[in-house]
C-alpha cells in the first residue's frame, strides 16, 4: 500500500496556472479568428463568416469556462478539482449543445462551417499552445520573464520593461 | 427492432431517411461522449494522485491536465459536430 496524501484536504495555493493557459489560448484564438472568418466568408458568404465567428466564440468561452472551473475547484481541494473536471466536461458539452440548438434555425447560421470551425479551432489552438508549454517545461531557463533589463546607450542605466510572453 | 426498421415498414422516402439520420446522430453523439468521459476520468484521477503525492509540482500537473482534458474533449466535439451535421444540416 503506497502512502498517498489525502487529496480531500490538500488544495492549490496561489495563482492558478490554468487561467494563464486559458488566457493564452484565447489570445491565440483571437489572433487566428480573422483568418478563419475570412475563409468562412469566401466559401459560405456572410452566413459562413457569422457561423465561423459564433463557433470561435463558443471555443473561447469553452476554454475560459474549463479553466475557471478548474481554478475555482482547485482552491477548494484536489478532489473537488477532479470532480469539477468530470462534471465540467458534461456541463460544457451541454452548454455547447444548447448554444448550437438556440441558433440552428437562424438565417445567418451555416452548420457545416460552424461544425468545422469548432473542431479546427479547438484542436489547432491546443496544438499551438501545447508546443509553447512543452518548450517551457523542457527548457525552463528559456521561459520569457516578466521583467527584462534593457541597457540604453544614452543613459547607460538599466531600465526595466515588460517582456513579451 | 430499431427505429429505422420500424420507420421503413410504415414510412417511405424522406421520412425514412430523416429517421435514420436522427438515429445515427443520436448514436454518434452518445457513443462519442463515452470514450472521452472514460479518458477524462482516468486522466484527472491520475493527475489528482500526482498532485497529492507531490504538491510542489501541482501547478505543472494542473497545466498538463488542463491540456489533456481539452485534447480528450476534442473527441467528444468531433462526435458532436457529426451529430449536428446529421441532424440539423
Amino acid at each position: 500500500m503506497t502512502d498517498v496524501s489525502n487529496p480531500l484536504t490538500q488544495r492549490l495555493e496561489g495563482p492558478a496556472p490554468v487561467m494563464e493557459v486559458a488566457k493564452d489560448l484565447i489570445r491565440r484564438t483571437a489572433l487566428v479568428a480573422p483568418v478563419l472568418i475570412v475563409i468562412g466568408a469566401i466559401f459560405w458568404q456572410s452566413a459562413g463568416a457569422a457561423s465561423v465567428a459564433y463557433a470561435i466564440a463558443i471555443v473561447m468561452v469553452n476554454f475560459l469556462l474549463a479553466a475557471s472551473l478548474l481554478a475555482w475547484a482547485g482552491r477548494i481541494s484536489f478532489a473537488a478539482m477532479g470532480g469539477a473536471a468530470m462534471f465540467g466536461f458534461l456541463l460544457r458539452l451541454g452548454l455547447i449543445f444548447l448554444a448550437v440548438l438556440l441558433v440552428k434555425d437562424a438565417g445567418w447560421v451555416e452548420m457545416l462551417p460552424l461544425g468545422l470551425t469548432l473542431i479546427v479551432a479547438h484542436l489547432g489552438i491546443l496544438f499551438w499552445e501545447m508546443r509553447y508549454i512543452s518548450g517551457t517545461l523542457a527548457h525552463p531557463g528559456l521561459k520569457p520573464t516578466a521583467k527584462l533589463p534593457i541597457h540604453t546607450s544614452s543613459s547607460e542605466s538599466n531600465h526595466e520593461t515588460t517582456g513579451a510572453a | 427492432m430499431s427505429i429505422a426498421v420500424l420507420a421503413a415498414e410504415a414510412l417511405t422516402g424522406d421520412e425514412v431517411k430523416a429517421a435514420a439520420a436522427a438515429e445515427g446522430a443520436g448514436f454518434a453523439y452518445g457513443l462519442a461522449a463515452i470514450g472521452p468521459g472514460i479518458g477524462i476520468g482516468y486522466l484527472v484521477g491520475q493527475a489528482v494522485q500526482a498532485m497529492a503525492r507531490q504538491p510542489e509540482s501541482a501547478g505543472q500537473v494542473q497545466t498538463t491536465m488542463f491540456l489533456g482534458v481539452a485534447f480528450t474533449e476534442a473527441l467528444a466535439l468531433i462526435g458532436f459536430v457529426v451529430f449536428i451535421l446529421l441532424k440539423f444540416a
